[in-house]
């Protein structure tokens, strides 16, 4: 029977303990997969260069981190949720339902994103948002019509692009990088070929409907989803030679060898264009801070503070030497963050 | 298919008739099927382990170059009320690399900044930490041996070649001349890195520095917390349901839902520990313990999962002890509990203990329950400071860790993750290992 008490007083002691353990001393956060290279390379930073443990950093996507972050004040939930793309009103509205009420926004910079292709398909690829609208949108415009799409090649989309068999893949709907690409190449492609207008009258003069009509993707496989990282998207890229897909532009820094990129509007993406704004498709990277949490959790607001510090976010720091293009209201936003100010209601 | 002829001649027994040749021929053919299923399974084993060898085992060798590095007091304090100190020790070492370039004689006309990206950006770190810890030598010049970037890495390896690096604005043909230069002169060179398997996790930029030391330490915490919870527990309601609950319709309900919940994902699971253990329990309870990315956490989910693997093989080995060991218990006058502790368990128990430790294997090895209770991410980076804080200190576990390296942007962290894979497999081969040696020792058979 001693075993039985061995192992009895074992979890007796192990629970006693576990229950005596300090409040949390870590920061944590959560979020965008783009905004985690990033975030991973501050908390290691943070944690060499300060006293304060590193902070743990999880990802998940951006909708996935914000819903973590709004479900309540406590040292159960999240300090930090990092995101691709600004928070929703309706998440406010969630976040206010569970009281996290002061919300602090910080915006750490801008990435791009790019459209590569194996690399074994040649450099000759200059696109534009139409061409990627004529090749997988749901409906296009033919002959002053809308028809239902059925762009076989990239030849078919554009003359001037080479024939290969339309094949893209997509980030899925859980990512902030889809919204970006709805909005910067679709909609924009659904503009430029008319396809806008022709919505727009089909839905009785409703831009909103319209812009609902354009970002529908075709069904018939030409386009997929893809809900994992950039990782998987190399991966099909990979086993299907041809095919296209979107990637952040870190991620295609990091594997140079494997992707070429297509040109956009004649712009090749790079932090240089990004920066300028002559690269069209890039969108802002956010974190978002709880207020309330300031003071609990030690290292919450100096962490902050570290990420958007001239060393770490600047043009010359190992954020942008990553792929982040720095944002040139940076002051502003350090000001801001020191200020500890909250998002207007 | 008639039978024979009565008129043929009765044939020898030695001499097959056609139906004998098609029996025996239908026998060898099944053989052969078999061993070729035999095959298939052994070639599909074969390419696994092959692949994961090749891919893997680089990873445990990384390249350093040893450089001297002036420690100039005047530079360290600049560095030391800068925001980013580790920055600016890491340009003191790129200084230091260029003079070292000189030394051997090796000419370039890169400025520092630039020559720096052959040297890993941990390198400011492990310059900090020394100059820190050693105020002694302040002033005088120390031999280092510093990790080569991903990049460089990848070129000794064979992953990099000079083509790919044309897009690249990490590193340029022109830093692969000076590595040629540099190995040749012996300042650079592959060498096996105990780093990887005792490390912590590193951050996007230096895949060079990452390891799978701390989450090895969170594994072995979870491990601990499932053995000593689901062992006794397991333990006790299969004796309970095997030697003292009556047959009945609830007992029957009972068994049935042990062997669904033995069917039930993994996924499962950890939903219900972000719901039960990390929502409910540490937060409408208040319990501080249960916390997310907590290896106790993580232990109790895998303790859910894990249960009725141990009920199911526990009950098994007491069902194998034949009655007749407890009626003569029963006979010479002992109670039932003591028929059941005295002589049932302890011929019982290694069977129990080789189901417990495949229950644990499994638990090893699995990702899914973890990624909901926020065990997947940049999570491993430190070791915890003691025992107890292991329990609740935030920490991955080894396939967690080697899923999260897969999904990295650096094809080095790919390597990494084969490589972590050897040492997962290891592991559960060290378990597996045991399970046999206890069968084999302390079973017996009737």
């Amino acid at each position: 029977m001693s075993f039985m008490k061995l192992t009895a007083s074992t979890i007796a002691i192990a629970a006693v303990s576990a229950g005596a353990a300090v409040a949390r001393d870590n920061v944590q956060v959560a979020g965008s997969s783009t905004v985690l290279p990033y975030a991973s390379i501050v908390a290691e930073a943070f944690g060499e260069n300060t006293d304060f443990p590193t902070p743990v950093v999880e990802s998940g996507g951006s909708s996935a981190g914000l819903k973590a972050f709004c479900e309540g004040v406590g040292e159960n939930t999240i300090d930090i949720a990092n995101s691709s793309r600004k928070i929703k009103d309706s998440e406010i509205e969630t976040c206010a339902a569970n009281g996290v009420t002061d919300i602090m926004e910080v915006r750490i910079g801008y990435d791009g994103i790019v459209f590569a292709t194996d690399a074994s398909n040649g450099a000759d690829w200059a696109m534009t948002p139409s061409d990627w609208f004529n090749a997988i949108g749901a409906k296009i415009v033919k002959d002053g019509a809308l028809v239902d799409n059925t762009n076989e090649t990239w030849a078919d989309a554009n003359a001037a692009l080479p024939a290969n068999p339309i094949q893209a893949f997509i980030p899925g709907t859980k990512h902030g990088t889809r919204e970006v690409f709805e909005v910067n190449v679709i909609v924009q492609g659904c503009k430029d070929t008319g396809a806008f207008d022709l919505f727009k009258a089909a839905n009785g003069d409703d831009d909103k409907a319209a812009e609902a009509s354009c970002m529908e993707i075709r069904t018939d496989g030409k386009s997929v989803d893809i809900d994992g990282d950039y990782t998987e998207t190399l991966a099909r890229i990979d086993s299907d030679k041809t095919a296209f897909g979107v990637f952040g532009l870190s991620f295609y820094e990091n594997n140079t060898d494997k992707l070429q990129v297509a040109t956009m509007n004649g712009i090749a993406p790079s932090t240089e264009t990004i920066a300028d704004g002559s690269y069209p498709v890039s969108r802002p990277l956010f974190f978002y801070v709880k207020k309330a949490h300031i003071g609990a959790i030690p290292g919450l607001k100096e962490y902050a503070e570290f990420f958007v510090s001239d060393d770490l976010a600047g043009p010359n720091g190992p954020l942008a030497a990553y792929g982040l293009v720095a944002d040139p209201e940076l002051a502003a936003t350090q000001a801001a963050v020191a200020a500890e100010e909250v998002m207007a209601k | 298919m008639t039978d024979a002829p009565v008129s043929k001649p009765k044939s020898s027994l030695l001499v097959q008739d056609a139906r004998t040749k098609r029996r025996n021929a239908s026998e060898a053919r099944f053989k052969i099927y078999g061993l070729a299923a035999i095959g298939i399974g052994c070639a599909f084993l074969l390419t696994l382990l092959t692949a994961i060898l090749f891919n893997g085992v680089p990873a445990f060798k990384q390249t350093f170059v040893t450089l001297s590095v002036t420690l100039d007091p005047a530079a360290i304090e600049d560095a030391e009320n800068s925001t980013l100190k580790t920055a600016k020790y890491k340009a003191m070492v790129s200084e230091a690399l260029l003079a070292e370039l000189t030394e051997v004689g090796i000419q370039t006309d890169m400025d520092p900044t630039k020559l720096g990206d052959m040297l890993s950006s941990a390198t400011g770190d492990q310059i900090r930490t020394y100059a820190l810890a050693h105020p002694e030598q302040m002033g005088q010049t120390v031999e280092f041996t510093v990790l080569g970037s991903s990049r460089v890495d990848g070129y000794m390896k064979g992953r990099v070649t000079r083509e790919a690096l044309a897009n690249d604005k990490n590193l340029d043909a022109e830093h692969l001349d000076i590595v040629d230069q540099l190995a040749a002169a012996g300042k650079l060179s592959l060498k096996f890195n105990p780093a990887f398997i005792f490390g912590s996790d590193a951050s996007e930029k230096r895949p060079e520095q990452a390891g799978l030391g701390v989450s090895v330490v969170g594994s072995f915490i979870m491990m601990l917390v499932v053995l000593f919870l689901s062992l006794p527990i397991g333990v006790a309601a299969s004796i309970y349901l095997e030697e003292f609950a009556p047959k009945s319709r609830l007992t029957d309900l009972i068994e049935v839902n042990i062997s669904n919940l033995a069917a039930v994902p993994s996924i499962v699971f950890g939903i219900l520990g972000v719901a039960v253990f990390i929502q409910f329990g540490g937060g409408s309870l208040g319990i501080d313990a249960l916390r997310k990315s907590a290896p106790l956490v993580g232990g109790l989910v895998l303790t859910l999962m894990t249960l009725p693997t141990i009920i199911i093989s526990t009950r098994a080995a007491l069902k194998a002890v034949p009655p007749s060991i407890r009626e003569a218990a029963l006979g010479v006058g002992a109670s039932r509990m003591q028929a059941v502790f005295h002589h049932v368990l302890p011929l019982a128990a290694p069977g129990i203990l080789t189901g417990t430790i495949i229950g644990l294997a499994q638990a090893l090895g699995e990702t899914a329950p973890l990624l909901l209770i926020g065990m997947v991410g940049f999570v491993a980076t430190n070791y915890p400071s003691g025992f107890f804080d292991a329990f609740t200190a935030p920490n991955s576990a080894m396939p967690a860790q080697i899923y999260e390296w897969a999904k990295r942007a650096d094809p080095a962290f790919y390597e990494r993750a084969w490589g972590g894979i050897i040492i997962l497999l290891v592991f559960l081969l060290a378990l597996n290992i045991i399970a046999v040696i206890l069968r084999s020792r302390f079973e017996r058979r009737w």
